[in-house]
């Protein structure tokens, strides 16, 4: 696989230039690959030093006493618990959702797929607003909640709620091209030769499709923890108590303690950089050992 | 598998069961919500609440600023694409990397850094200042914003059908007198278009419902530099929760659209890409 993925890298560039009919001159060539640079220097470079640069103009001391704040680590956990449950709810439900679409045939599936989707399009602040309206004290549910003496709105079941929806597909539409490109004849091979759904799911589709999985649960968990608009919607800012760290980073900076905000800040920054390296291993080794795996290449019906 | 032939595989049932209970419990129920609670206030009152014109200016702003931050994605996201697919330079694969930092970067940490650049103490904001451009706290910074969320819907979407381009049609243009312009625009982009608009509309549907990235930079100063969705929580925190569901319905309902027109110009662009 090694040899394959380093080329994946260099292989069209090498094609294109290969030959004059392909390659714009050298000046074009020059002219365009600094607006790309520049244009990647002001928009997406600068910022990410900017996140470092502000978090330590204080000093390494200003720094950790900001991560190690009470309130800066109950938000810190507060964002890792919203995390745990909302990553394996949507795990759970892109298996089931891949299996049933890409396995099978029925009506509706194009619809289905669409609905899926529905989230990425919906604003974060509208997410959050739906909960509020279901679960909030003037809500549907809301007489009944304050009757039972349950809180969802501006406690953690609202922060997991939207969370959970904000980061509905993620898992999904990873998993459901991956699947539809790998057919069912293995699985349906071992099921011939009496192996049973779960020892089929374990031992044949699972392989087949774990770095996809990977890959999908990794985007899902950078969106979980950073989320912002949908769970300040439903937080209710109660500090040390419903503040997640995206959260937390607004409280301090309406503050003016730009410090501490960037100190937080670089922590999620971080978690993003990470989430891009495993996310590019995966996307060498990954996607593509799964579509080897199975005989198919993307871009090939 | 034809519709007629048994099922091999089990489990179809439990998934489809699943998926379809776990869809409505928390997307498809708590949406209906807004259009159900939205029809209970009667007309007269939703029409008010979407039609102040502190409303319609959130609305010209929202929409205005994202359209423009979409088109220049799509030009200069294009431009990226290109230099990634066709050239090597040095750290080509970093830069590639890291494209999709929007992506991964929470929107909070790129407001508060965004702001941090272009306020008026800011590494650019302290040049620019003396120059009369203003960025922080006016439209122009909410443009930075929703250009960094947008870009790299464009280049992801347009840099797979840049990859599958052949060099063959290009060298047959050559051959028959074209120069690298013609080439480009008659050969080259065609069958990139396509993929190129479904960026483009996916990019501008990202920016009008941004919210993290946009409220720190923004200056929020109503009818000049606020945005719909802050408008929505403005209402919320006055308890005006009517105003708040009418707003969120309009958006709901152009995001359809914009999801129905996406999922079309996908089609579109699978079939020219697809035949290529």
């Amino acid at each position: 696989m090694g040899a394959a993925v380093a080329t994946h890298w260099t292989v069209h560039s090498r094609r294109f230039e290969a030959s004059a009919a392909t390659r714009e001159p050298a000046w074009v060539r020059g002219i365009l690959i600094a607006i790309a640079l520049a244009f990647f220097a002001l928009f997406l470079l600068l910022p990410l030093v900017t996140v470092f640069a502000e978090a330590l103009r204080k000093g390494w001391g200003v720094y950790f006493a900001a991560l190690v704040d009470p309130d800066a680590r109950s938000a810190i956990f507060l964002t890792l618990l919203v995390a745990a449950i909302a990553v394996p709810l949507n795990l759970v439900f892109g298996v089931s959702a891949a299996w049933a679409i890409a396995k099978f045939n029925f009506r509706g599936k194009q619809l289905l797929t669409t609905l899926i989707d529905l989230p990425f399009s919906v604003s974060p602040v509208v997410a959050g607003l739906i909960f509020v309206l279901l679960f909030g004290a003037q809500g549907w549910f809301g007489p009944w909640l304050i009757e039972h003496d349950v809180k969802i709105i501006f406690a953690v079941p609202g922060l997991v709620l939207a969370t959970v929806f904000v980061t509905f597909p993620f898992v999904a539409r990873e998993l459901i091209p991956l699947m539809e490109a790998q057919g069912q004849e293995e699985e349906e091979a071992a099921i011939v030769l009496g192996a049973s759904g779960w020892q089929t799911f374990w031992r044949v589709t699972l392989p087949n499709i774990k770095w996809g999985l990977l890959y999908g649960v990794i985007l899902c968990n950078a969106r979980a923890m950073g989320e912002f608009g949908a769970v300040s919607v439903v937080s209710g800012h109660i500090r040390g108590r419903t503040n997640t760290m995206p959260l937390y980073v607004e409280i301090l900076y309406n503050e003016y303690n730009f410090a501490a905000a960037f100190a937080v800040a670089s922590l999620l920054a971080l978690l993003a950089l990470l989430t891009l390296v495993v996310k590019s291993l995966v996307g060498m080794a990954g996607p593509a050992a799964d579509e080897c795996r199975s005989g198919t290449l993307k871009g090939i019906p | 598998m034809s519709a007629g032939a048994a099922r091999v595989l089990p489990g179809f049932p439990l998934a489809l069961g699943y998926t379809l209970v776990y869809l409505s419990l928390i997307v498809l129920v708590p949406l209906s919500a807004v259009f159900l609670k939205s029809a209970t206030q009667g007309w007269e009152s939703f029409w008010v609440a979407i039609s102040t014109p502190r409303v319609v200016a959130s609305y010209q702003l929202t929409y205005g600023v994202s359209l423009l931050a979409a088109a220049i994605n799509a030009v200069f996201g294009l431009i990226f694409a290109w230099v990634l697919v066709r050239y090597t330079f040095p750290g080509k694969r970093i830069v590639d990397a890291l494209v999709d930092l929007p992506f991964a970067l929470p929107t909070a940490v790129a407001g508060i850094a965004l702001t941090a650049i272009y306020a008026g103490n800011g590494w650019l904001g302290q040049w620019l200042q003396p120059l009369g451009i203003k960025v922080a706290f006016t439209p122009l910074g909410i443009l930075v914003a929703l250009i960094f969320i947008g870009l790299p819907f464009v280049v992801r979407t347009v840099q797979p059908v840049l990859e599958d381009l052949s060099t063959e049609l290009e060298e047959a243009a050559a051959s028959l007198g074209a120069d690298r312009w013609q080439t480009f625009h008659r050969v080259v982009l065609p069958p990139v278009l396509p993929a190129l608009l479904t960026g483009f509309a996916l990019a501008f549907a990202r920016a009008v419902g941004e919210y993290g990235s946009v409220i720190f930079i923004a200056g929020n100063v109503p009818m000049v530099s606020e945005i719909t969705p802050l408008l929505i929580i403005t209402k919320l925190e006055q308890f005006d929760y009517p105003g708040a569901t009418a707003i969120a319905a309009v958006m709901l309902v152009t995001s359809f659209i914009l999801l129905f027109m996406i999922n079309g110009l996908q089609a579109w662009a699978n079939r020219s890409h697809g035949g290529g």
